[in-house]
C-alpha cells in the first residue's frame, strides 16, 4: 500500500487495515514519519521526534498482535501529544526557553492510557509558550503554520497538534483547552478538536496553565476518531482530585446507534457583531442540515456571555502566576548566567526564560491576587464564573445541545493579531465560556471559506454527556466529512 | 515602672502519617537527601496534589482533644512565595478556614516541690490548620544546599491567643501541649528531629494596662530550652527598650541559640503578599458529624483528666502521677499491672521508680548498635509485676527480696515466683525459728536491748537489721518487729 494513502487514513481505516492485517504498525508508523520528514519544515507541527523510539514501539505492537494480544483496538496507531504532557524520558519544553532542557521522569496518566492501550506515541507537538495564545506565535521556538495556508496562523494554544493531524502528519493528537485551546486550532485546520467535561479525563501529568479550565482533549480527522481517543484517555484517577469519579461508556460504540432528532440552542449572544460573513453562511447551512433532519433549533440567550473573556483572564491569570512559579531557575528550568544572587537566579531567570505573553500574564495574575485586590478581581470573576455556568444550567432546561461557530473567522495571517493581545484574546470569544462552565464542546469542520480556509461549528453538550454530544456531532460529520479533506503540501 | 510580657505561640507539629500530605511518599527523619521525593514532591510539570486522608482524620483528632470547633469544610489555599525551600514557589496551606477554631490547653506551673502539684489554668488557641512542610536548608559560604526528604510532609499548625505571660508558662504550655500530642499519637513531637517547632509573638505593657504593645515575632527556637531561654531574652530586651523610652519596631527576629541573643530578620514593610487563593487542585473535603463522632470515640483520655483520676480513684501520690501521666504507654502499663492487684499506688511507685530506672540504666545511649530497651521489648511484662507486687502482698517475700528480685527480672525475663522457687527465697515467717533467732539478737546485743527499754525506740532497728541479716533479708518483718517487742517487754 502506498505510503500516502495510509497517511491519509483515519485511524478506524488504519485499525480495519491493521485487524485484517493488510499493513503492520511499523509501516504505518514509517509512513507518518516520511511525512513529517517530508512536510514539517513547512509546518512545523513537531518540536521534537523520537523515530526510533516509535518504530520500537510500533515493533512491540506488531509481536502483541501477531500473537493475538493486541491490547485495544488503538494498538500500533500513532499518537502525538501537545508538548505539555509528560512522557516518560521525553522532553517537554511547553515551547518554553526555561523547560529548553528539561526531560520528563514520568508517565502523565494520559500517556500511561495510551501506552496501556499500545498506542504509538509519537512525537512533541507545537504550542503557544505554555498554552497561552491563539495562533502559536507565542512559541519560543518558532511558529507551526497552517497546512491549508503556510502564511496563516494554525490557530492555538495547540497549533501543532491540530496542524499534525490536518497535514496528515500523524492521525490522531491530544491537545490541551484552557480557553478554547483545542477547539478553535481545530476549527482554524479544520479537523475535529474536542474539550471533553471539565474532570474527565485526569490532568495528572500535564504542565498546568490554569488548573481550574485545563482539560486534555483529542484532535482527528472525524468525529469518530476523536471519540476512540476519547474513550482511551477518559476516566477517573485517583493521582487528579479533580478528576470525575464516572463510568467510561464506550463513545465510538454509541455512536452507532441511531440517534432521536433533539433540540439544539442558538444563543443570540454568539451571533452577533464580529463574526466573519462566511463563517456565518458555513453556520446558516449547519443550522438547514440539522433541520432537514429533524433537529429543533430553539434560539435562546445566555445573557453572561460578554463576561467570560474578563472573568476568563483574571481566573486563569492568576491561577497561572501561581501555576508558573515552580519554573525559577532552581532545579530543572534554565538559570540565568547573569544571575549572581538567589534573588536574581528568579528574576533573571524567568526574565530570561519566559516569553512575553507569559509574562504579561504572571503579571496580571499576581496583580489579581494581590493583598486589596483579591476581593475585587479573583473573588468578583469566581462569582461571575458562577453566574456563567447557571446561564448554560438554564439553557440546558430547553435543548440538549448549543451550536456556535468555533472561531469567529477562518484563520488569520501572522502578526495579524499578535500586536494586539485583546484583538488575540477576542479569538477565542465563543470557546471560553465552555471552560468557565467546564462543559464538553467540540469542534467539527463545516466548510471552507473562499480563500480555502478551513470553518468549524461548535456544539456544546451538557456536563458528563459526550455520549451525545458525539452523537450529535457525528450526525453531521459522517455526512459532510470535511475534516477528510487534506491539504495541499 | 513595670512591664509584663505578652506571649503568643506558633507550634507547628509534623503528624505522624505514613505517606506525605499530598502524595503516596513515605516519611521518615534522616534518610539520606532527597530521597523521599516523587513529581509531586518535587513539584514536577504536571504534577497534582492529592489529600491524605489520615492528616485530616490527625487534625480532627487534635481538635477534638483540644476542644476546638471543627470546620465543617476543609478547603485548601496556596500561600505563594519564592524561596528554594518550597518546590512549587507555593505551599499548600489554609488560609481563611482552618480546620480547628477556639480550643484551649490546659497547663500546670511548677508547684512548690516536685512532690506538690501546681496551679493549673486553660490557655485559649485561635486556631489550627493544616499545611504541608518545605524542605530543609542548609547554608554554607557561597552556596546552599536543599533536602525535600522534609517537604510536603502534613504539618499542622496550632496558634495560641497572646495568652501567656513568662517564659514558665510557654513551657508549661509547650509540655502540656507535646504530652497530649504525643498520648493521641499525633506526633512523636520530637524537636531535636524538627517534628516539633516553634515561633513566638512578644510584646510587653506596662503592668495594669490593657492594650497589647507592638508585637515581635521570634523565629528559630527550635529546643525547649531555646524556647525558655529566647523568650527570656526578648522579654528582657523589649523591656529594657521601653525603659529607656525606645519605641519597638514590628519585626521578624531570628534566635540565635549559640551567641543567645535576637537579631532583625525583616520588618512589617518587608512582609511578603502572599497572594493567598483556593488551591485550585484540590477539591474541599467535607467533614460530616458522624466522621467527627467517629474519631471522638477514638480520643485518648488527656494527661491531666487521667492524672485527677488516678490521684481521686486510685489515690496514687501527685508525684506518681506527675511521672505517669506524661507517657501514655507507661500509664497503660501501670493501668494494667495495677488491675491485677488491690495496691495501685504501690504499683505506682515500682513503675516510677524501679521499672524507669532499669528502664534508663539499661539504654546504652553511647552505642546506638545497642538494642534500645523500651516498654515495648521490657522483659518484665505488667503481669509480671503485679505479681510480683502479689507476693510482697501476701507475705510470700519481704520487700527486700522484692527490690532485689526486680533487675534480676528484668534482665533474665524469669518470673518472680519461678525465682523465689529457684532461690528459696521464700519470706521465713515460722514462729519458732523467728523467737529463736530474736531472743539470739537481743543476746548478742544487749546495749541495743538496754537502750530500747530505756525508751529509745529506734533502737529495735539494730536489732531487726540483725535478724534479717542472718536470714539474708527472709524473715518476716512484720512478725520480727512483734517478736522482738515481745521479747524486749517481758
Amino acid at each position: 500500500m502506498e505510503s500516502s494513502q495510509l497517511t491519509s487514513a483515519t485511524a478506524t481505516e488504519l485499525i480495519d487495515l491493521l485487524e485484517g492485517e493488510t499493513v503492520s504498525s511499523v509501516e504505518i508508523t514509517q509512513a507518518f514519519i516520511q511525512r513529517i520528514q517530508a512536510v514539517d519544515q513547512k509546518v512545523h507541527a513537531f518540536l521534537h521526534l523520537d523515530e526510533e523510539d516509535m518504530i520500537k514501539q510500533a515493533k512491540s505492537s506488531d509481536e502483541r498482535r501477531s500473537q493475538g494480544k493486541s491490547l485495544t483496538r488503538l494498538d500500533g496507531i500513532p499518537v502525538g501529544l501537545k508538548d505539555v504532557i509528560s512522557a516518560e524520558g521525553q522532553p517537554l519544553t511547553a515551547a518554553s526557553k526555561i523547560l529548553e532542557n528539561y526531560v520528563s521522569p514520568y508517565d502523565a496518566t494520559v500517556t500511561r492510557k495510551l501506552k496501556e492501550a499500545g498506542a504509538v506515541i509519537g512525537g512533541r507537538l507545537n504550542l503557544d509558550e505554555f498554552a497561552m495564545g491563539s495562533s502559536t506565535e507565542n512559541s519560543a521556538y518558532g511558529p507551526t503554520r497552517n497546512p491549508w495556508n503556510l502564511d496563516c496562523v494554525p490557530g492555538g494554544s495547540s497549533g501543532g497538534s491540530s496542524a499534525a493531524v490536518a497535514a496528515r502528519e500523524i492521525p490522531l493528537s491530544l491537545g490541551s483547552d484552557t480557553g478554547g485551546s483545542i477547539r478553535q486550532p481545530a476549527s482554524l485546520c479544520g479537523v475535529v478538536g474536542m474539550k471533553p467535561t471539565y474532570g474527565m479525563v485526569s490532568r495528572y501529568g500535564l504542565a498546568a496553565f490554569a488548573s481550574s479550565l485545563d482539560q486534555i482533549g483529542p484532535f482527528a480527522q472525524t468525529v469518530e476518531d476523536a471519540a476512540l481517543l476519547l474513550e482511551i484517555i477518559s476516566g477517573h484517577d485517583p493521582l487528579d482530585s479533580t478528576s470525575y469519579p464516572s463510568h467510561v461508556p464506550s463513545y465510538s460504540r454509541e455512536l452507532k446507534a441511531p440517534l432521536e432528532p433533539c433540540k439544539l440552542g442558538l444563543p443570540q449572544e454568539f451571533f452577533g457583531e464580529g463574526m466573519d460573513e462566511e463563517v456565518r453562511k458555513s453556520i446558516d447551512l449547519v443550522i438547514e442540515f440539522y433541520k432537514s433532519k429533524g433537529f429543533e433549533m430553539v434560539e435562546l440567550s445566555l445573557p453572561s456571555t460578554d463576561l467570560s473573556i474578563p472573568v476568563y483572564y483574571v481566573i486563569a491569570t492568576a491561577e497561572a502566576s501561581s501555576n508558573l512559579a515552580r519554573y525559577d531557575g532552581i532545579r530543572y528550568t534554565s538559570r540565568s548566567e547573569k544571575a549572581s544572587n538567589a534573588i536574581d537566579v528568579y528574576a533573571k531567570s524567568r526574565g530570561e526564560g519566559f516569553g512575553e505573553e507569559v509574562k504579561r500574564r504572571c503579571i496580571l495574575g499576581a496583580y489579581a491576587l494581590s493583598s486589596g485586590y483579591y476581593d475585587a478581581y479573583y473573588l468578583r470573576a469566581q462569582k461571575t464564573r458562577t453566574l456563567i455556568r447557571q446561564d448554560f444550567d438554564q439553557a440546558f432546561e430547553q435543548v440538549d445541545a448549543i451550536l456556535t461557530p468555533t472561531s469567529p473567522t477562518p484563520a488569520f495571517r501572522f502578526g495579524e493579531k499578535s500586536d494586539n493581545p485583546i484583538s488575540m484574546y477576542l479569538s477565542d470569544i465563543y470557546t471560553i465560556s465552555t471552560n468557565l462552565a467546564g462543559l464538553p464542546g467540540i469542534s467539527v469542520p463545516c466548510g471552507f471559506s473562499q480563500s480555502g480556509l478551513p470553518i468549524g461549528m461548535q456544539l456544546i453538550g451538557q456536563a458528563l454527556n459526550e455520549s451525545k454530544l458525539l452523537s450529535i456531532a457525528h450526525v453531521y460529520d459522517q455526512e459532510h466529512n470535511y475534516g477528510r479533506k487534506a491539504p495541499s503540501l | 515602672m513595670k512591664y509584663e510580657a505578652v506571649i503568643g505561640l506558633e507550634v507547628h507539629v509534623q503528624l505522624d502519617t505514613k505517606s506525605k500530605m499530598f502524595t503516596r511518599v513515605g516519611t521518615g527523619f534522616g534518610q539520606p537527601p532527597n530521597t523521599l521525593t516523587n513529581p509531586v514532591v518535587l513539584g514536577l510539570p504536571g504534577a497534582l496534589p492529592v489529600m491524605n486522608l489520615a492528616a485530616i482524620e490527625k487534625s480532627i483528632k487534635v481538635g477534638l482533644l483540644l476542644g476546638c470547633k471543627i470546620a465543617p469544610i476543609c478547603k485548601w489555599d496556596r500561600k505563594n512565595y519564592f524561596y528554594p525551600d518550597m518546590p512549587k514557589n507555593y505551599q499548600i496551606s489554609q488560609f481563611d478556614q482552618p480546620i480547628c477554631e477556639g480550643g484551649e490547653v490546659e497547663i500546670e506551673m511548677p508547684g512548690e516541690s516536685p512532690a506538690v502539684m501546681g496551679s493549673h489554668r486553660k490557655v485559649e488557641l485561635t486556631r489550627i490548620h493544616l499545611e504541608e512542610d518545605v524542605g530543609k536548608l542548609t547554608h554554607y559560604e557561597s552556596d546552599s544546599l536543599v533536602d525535600y526528604n522534609r517537604a510536603g510532609c502534613p504539618l499542622l499548625e496550632i496558634v495560641s491567643e497572646p495568652d501567656l505571660f513568662s517564659p514558665d508558662e510557654v513551657f508549661a504550655y509547650l509540655t502540656s501541649l507535646r504530652n497530649s500530642l504525643v498520648s493521641a499519637e499525633i506526633s512523636d513531637c520530637d524537636m531535636e528531629k524538627g517534628q516539633l517547632r516553634c515561633d513566638a509573638n512578644i510584646s510587653v505593657r506596662p503592668v495594669g494596662t490593657e492594650a497589647l504593645g507592638t508585637k515581635v515575632e521570634i523565629k528559630n527556637l527550635n529546643t525547649i530550652s531555646g524556647v525558655r531561654n529566647g523568650v527570656e531574652y526578648e522579654i528582657k530586651r523589649q523591656t529594657k527598650a521601653m525603659l529607656e523610652g525606645e519605641t519597638i519596631i514590628q519585626e521578624t527576629r531570628r534566635w540565635n541559640p549559640d551567641q543567645k541573643y535576637t537579631t532583625p530578620m525583616r520588618t512589617k514593610e518587608m512582609a511578603h503578599d502572599y497572594r493567598y487563593f483556593p488551591d485550585p487542585d484540590l477539591m474541599p473535603v467535607k467533614i460530616d458529624q458522624q466522621w467527627i463522632d467517629r474519631i471522638k470515640k477514638e480520643l485518648p483520655e488527656k494527661p491531666f483528666d487521667k492524672q485527677r483520676r488516678y490521684q481521686s480513684e486510685m489515690r496514687l501520690p501527685y508525684s506518681s502521677t506527675s511521672a505517669l501521666c506524661g507517657d501514655r504507654p507507661l500509664c497503660e502499663y501501670f493501668e494494667k499491672a495495677a488491675a491485677l492487684t488491690k495496691v495501685p499506688a504501690k504499683v505506682a511507685n515500682w513503675v516510677v521508680n524501679d521499672l524507669l530506672r532499669e528502664l534508663g540504666q539499661n539504654n546504652d545511649h553511647n552505642d546506638p548498635s545497642a538494642e534500645t530497651v523500651t516498654l515495648d521489648n521490657c522483659k518484665i511484662s505488667p503481669q509480671a509485676l503485679a505479681e510480683l507486687i502479689c507476693l510482697i502482698e501476701d507475705g510470700t517475700i519481704s520487700n527486700n527480696v522484692a527490690k532485689e528480685l526486680f533487675p534480676e527480672m528484668f534482665c533474665s525475663g524469669k518470673s518472680a515466683k519461678e525465682l523465689v522457687a529457684s532461690k528459696g527465697l521464700e519470706m521465713k515467717s515460722d514462729g519458732d525459728e523467728i523467737d529463736s533467732l530474736c531472743a539470739e539478737a537481743i543476746a548478742k546485743d544487749p546495749d541495743a536491748a538496754e537502750k530500747f527499754r530505756g525508751g529509745k525506740e529506734g533502737a529495735i532497728n539494730a536489732l531487726k537489721g540483725a535478724v534479717m541479716k542472718a536470714t539474708r533479708g527472709q524473715a518476716n518483718p512484720k512478725l520480727v518487729d512483734e517478736t522482738l517487742r515481745r521479747l524486749l517487754s517481758s
